[in-house]
């Protein structure tokens, strides 16, 4: 495969497409599918036939407007259909060239124009189960220009220059991670996609893969290639069944194409990849474990150093990295390390992906540059809190992140000043909290997910967590003490500073900033016996009578 | 690499001491008589870093690092017994404490259990957080040995001796955080299972969760220090 061989199945894409006046293009996303978006598809595909007109209907990834399922998007004319479902497919085709309906419309123009889109750039406008498709749109150009025209090196320097750092969470240098993988000596090496999303709330790293397969698969050959990796796994949930069919297809298409196997490209370099299912654990998402599963091995994180840089997979040089991650490889090959440093802040650059949930108009995803204010996304791109409601918190990065304010609201979203104020970038997770939510309750569910998602390994987070939960279970149904609260801080500062893997590191985030930014809402549970929120079922006062905090004495100790 | 350059020099709690390269900070430690407490590692078996009650300070870093997996760098400056160290350590043992039952009067290694030594050495005399008491079962299935789930710490040495010295690997861990049990074979009885009832498992044991039927009720310490030997005697061969 050449460049010019690239530009050929382009052309003959375009060709194809320009045949037609119009493409309708369905969102067959998870989301959507999950509102019978592929009933919708045929019944549009039988329409159109009947109907003689030149037009095309397209399955497409995720539009990103989830909350306003399914979508449908006609080209040219860039028009937006949000809830259409299958009876409402004469009327789409019959307004073809016409005026578009009305009562359809999706006019959310803040929405969209407040987006920058790099990772998603061709999320709902390329068929993912089309490899030509993803070609057409400059697919694979970045990976044969790497291959025929930079050297390992050269490759490593522009991810660095770009100041991409990983998206997974923990925000690593992207080009320095490869750096450590490309010097470190070994024959064989490997590359790991991370797919292992399992932050309650976040499906980012899904809708990509489930949209842009190719785009991931092309950031792992062309680190593959930088690091000088043979062999490559994606570690995906087997939760995602529509992410590991379309990337099973990829893999095969790629193959076929000859961009993925033996000699690509012509060059000495060779790669392949599989795909490793992944049976639910949340702390499999933490690279040590996720690696001990894919050895198949039980699913427990390992001390660091060493690190997989250097004894991975099998004991060989391992690089990984998330999904997201390798999204945002092939643009900046394309278009230079410095184009993507443009964008973002000093510190973060480029864009990032954010999965917008909870109380919130525009549930979806969306991508924003980084530095843009959680304001924005919240009440501008979001559309803000629904129903009359008033905002109250909003947690971003999952069970290790934490919840800000109102207060907060203004800081722009980067690695750095989100773990300033005690929460983190996670994944990209944003779950939006109104007045209707007590946040101590918020608190004891993400220490529930903790709780259970712990691999049990390690004393403080197997047992720390298990005795949070049942502090924070005390406080909600109106029996803690404030010496349960201290108790509580205690626990958190071991857990944080002594545990293994950092599941358990952060797992008192929610916590502590709940209890930094709403301590009024513990102190109305324990002392006024009341939850202003109503969600916790806290007895009348005089019922109660609290327990005292057990503290028994080990004789035999003493 | 010259001979030379494989000695390491660094400051452990204000000693200068040297050691070899890839050594550990437990092992430096305590072939100069300075002690860290641990409870998962044991010489001649493989360490996991999962007690974390081997946390040490070291200038410099951030994090409290395992001295159990930590190996030494030239000029490493490390404290082994601080405040905030003790602080945790104790919680540590706390939350052991109150994670399954363990009343030390009743049970079979009262004096010779590594869990109480460490409760008294760092001054646990209390527990401040909620007893768990869970209903755990107790497997006396086999003819020789008797596993009383109650008293695991799930330290895993039983796992790691089994599997690297016995080379049966009849025990593993099943079930995730704080549900997390032993197991023999596929969670079978422990009678019933591939045991080769060598009773390695249940001298490495630090409590009294393994122990020997014909002990109880009578003193039962035990000897896991036939483990470095006999690692020593196997690799010499």
């Amino acid at each position: 495969m050449t460049i010019e061989e690239l530009d050929q199945i382009a052309e003959s894409v375009h060709a194809e497409n320009a045949k037609f006046d119009h493409e309708i293009n369905v969102c067959m996303g998870t989301g959507c599918l999950s509102q019978h978006s592929d009933k919708l598809r045929d019944e549009l595909t039988n329409v159109v036939a009947a109907s003689g007109k030149k037009a095309f209907v397209r399955r497409t990834g995720c539009m990103g407007l989830c909350a306003a399922g399914p979508l449908v998007l006609v080209d040219p004319e860039e028009t937006l259909y949000q809830h259409v479902n299958a009876a409402h497919a004469e009327a789409v085709v019959a307004s073809l060239g016409g005026e578009p309906i009305a009562a359809l419309q999706c006019n959310l123009r803040e929405h969209f124009d407040q987006q920058v889109h790099v990772v998603l750039e061709n999320s709902g406008h390329i068929d993912p189960e089309k490899i030509d498709d993803y070609i057409a749109r400059d697919g694979y150009q970045a990976l044969v220009k790497a291959l025929t025209e930079m050297s390992p090196n050269e490759v490593i320097q522009q991810i660095t220059e770009s100041g991409l750092r990983g998206r997974g969470g923990g925000g690593y240098p992207t080009g320095l991670k490869w750096g450590t993988v490309a010097k470190a000596s070994g024959d064989l090496k490997y590359v790991i996609c991370n797919g292992d999303e399992g932050d309650p709330g976040a499906f980012m790293d899904r809708s990509v893969l489930e949209s842009d397969p190719q785009r991931v698969l092309e950031g792992m050959c062309i680190a593959a290639y930088a690091v000088g990796a043979s062999k490559g796994y994606v570690y995906v949930r087997a939760e995602y069944p529509l992410a590991v069919a379309r990337l099973t297809n990829c893999l095969r298409d790629a193959r076929r194409r000859g961009l993925l196997g033996n000699n690509i490209c012509n060059t000495p370099f060779s790669f392949d990849v599989e795909i490793r299912l992944g049976a639910g654990a949340f702390v499999c998402g933490e690279e040590t474990a996720l690696i001990a599963s894919i050895e198949g091995k039980r699913g427990t994180p390992k001390p660091r150093p060493p690190y997989p840089a250097v004894s991975g997979l099998w004991g060989k040089p391992t690089l990984i990295n998330n999904v997201e991650t390798f999204a945002n490889i092939a643009p900046i090959i394309r278009k230079g390390g410095k184009w993507f440093a443009c964008m973002g802040s000093e510190r973060s650059k480029g864009t990032k992906v954010f999965a917008l949930t909870g109380k919130i108009t525009n549930t979806g995803l969306v991508e924003v540059p980084m530095g843009i204010s959680l304001r924005q996304i919240i009440e501008g791109i979001g559309g803000g809190v629904p129903d009359g409601h008033t905002f109250k918190a909003v947690q971003t990065g999952g069970p290790s992140g934490g919840c800000l304010p109102t207060e907060l609201l203004d800081i722009g979203v980067s690695y750095d000043a989100l773990l300033k104020v005690g929460a983190m970038m996670g994944s990209g997770g944003m779950i939006v909290m109104d007045d209707t939510s007590c946040m101590v309750n918020v608190a004891r569910f993400f220490i529930e997910f903790c709780m259970t998602e712990s691999c049990g390994k390690c004393i403080p987070c197997r047992a720390g967590t298990a005795q949070m939960h049942t502090l924070l279970t005390r406080i909600c149904a109106g029996h803690g003490t404030m010496a349960d609260l201290d108790l509580l801080v205690d626990l958190c500062g071991t857990i944080k500073e002594t545990s293994l893997c950092g599941l358990g590191q952060t797992a008192p985030n929610p916590v502590l900033s709940t209890l930094k930014y709403f301590k009024n809402e513990y102190i109305d549970h324990i002392v006024h016996k009341r939850c202003a929120a109503g969600v916790c079922n806290i007895e009348a006062p005089s019922a109660v009578e609290p327990p005292p905090t057990t503290t028994a004495s080990l004789e035999v100790l003493a | 690499m010259s001979p030379a350059a494989d000695v390491k020099t660094l400051v452990i709690d204000g000693h200068e001491v040297s050691a070899r390269a890839g050594q550990t900070i437990l092992e430096v430690a305590r072939e100069h008589n300075i002690d860290i407490p641990t409870l998962c590692h044991l010489d001649g078996l493989s360490d996991v870093g999962a007690c974390r009650l081997c946390v040490v300070e070291i200038k410099g870093v951030n994090k409290l690092l395992p001295a159990c997996v930590t190996t030494v760098f030239e000029g490493m400056e490390v404290t082994t017994v601080t405040e905030r160290l003790t602080k945790h350590r104790k919680t540590i043992l706390e939350l052991l404490f109150a994670e399954r039952n363990h009343i030390c009067s009743v049970c079979v290694s009262n004096g010779h259990c590594e869990l109480q030594t460490l409760g008294q050495q760092q001054g646990v005399t209390h527990v401040g957080l909620p007893y768990r008491n869970p209903e755990l079962p107790v497997d006396a299935s086999h003819e020789r040995f008797t596993l009383d789930h109650n008293r695991c710490i799930l330290c895993t040495r039983c796992v790691r001796v089994c599997a690297e010295i016995e080379g049966a690997h009849v025990w593993d861990v099943m079930g995730r955080g704080i549900d997390s049990m032993i197991i023999s074979d596929l969670n079978e009885p422990w009678g019933e299972s591939s045991c080769t009832r060598c009773g390695k498992c249940v001298q490495v044991c630090p409590t009294g969760a393994l122990f020997d039927k014909s002990k109880i009720g009578s003193d039962h310490p035990k000897y896991p220090d036939f483990l470095p030997y006999l690692k020593q005697m196997r690799e010499a061969q």
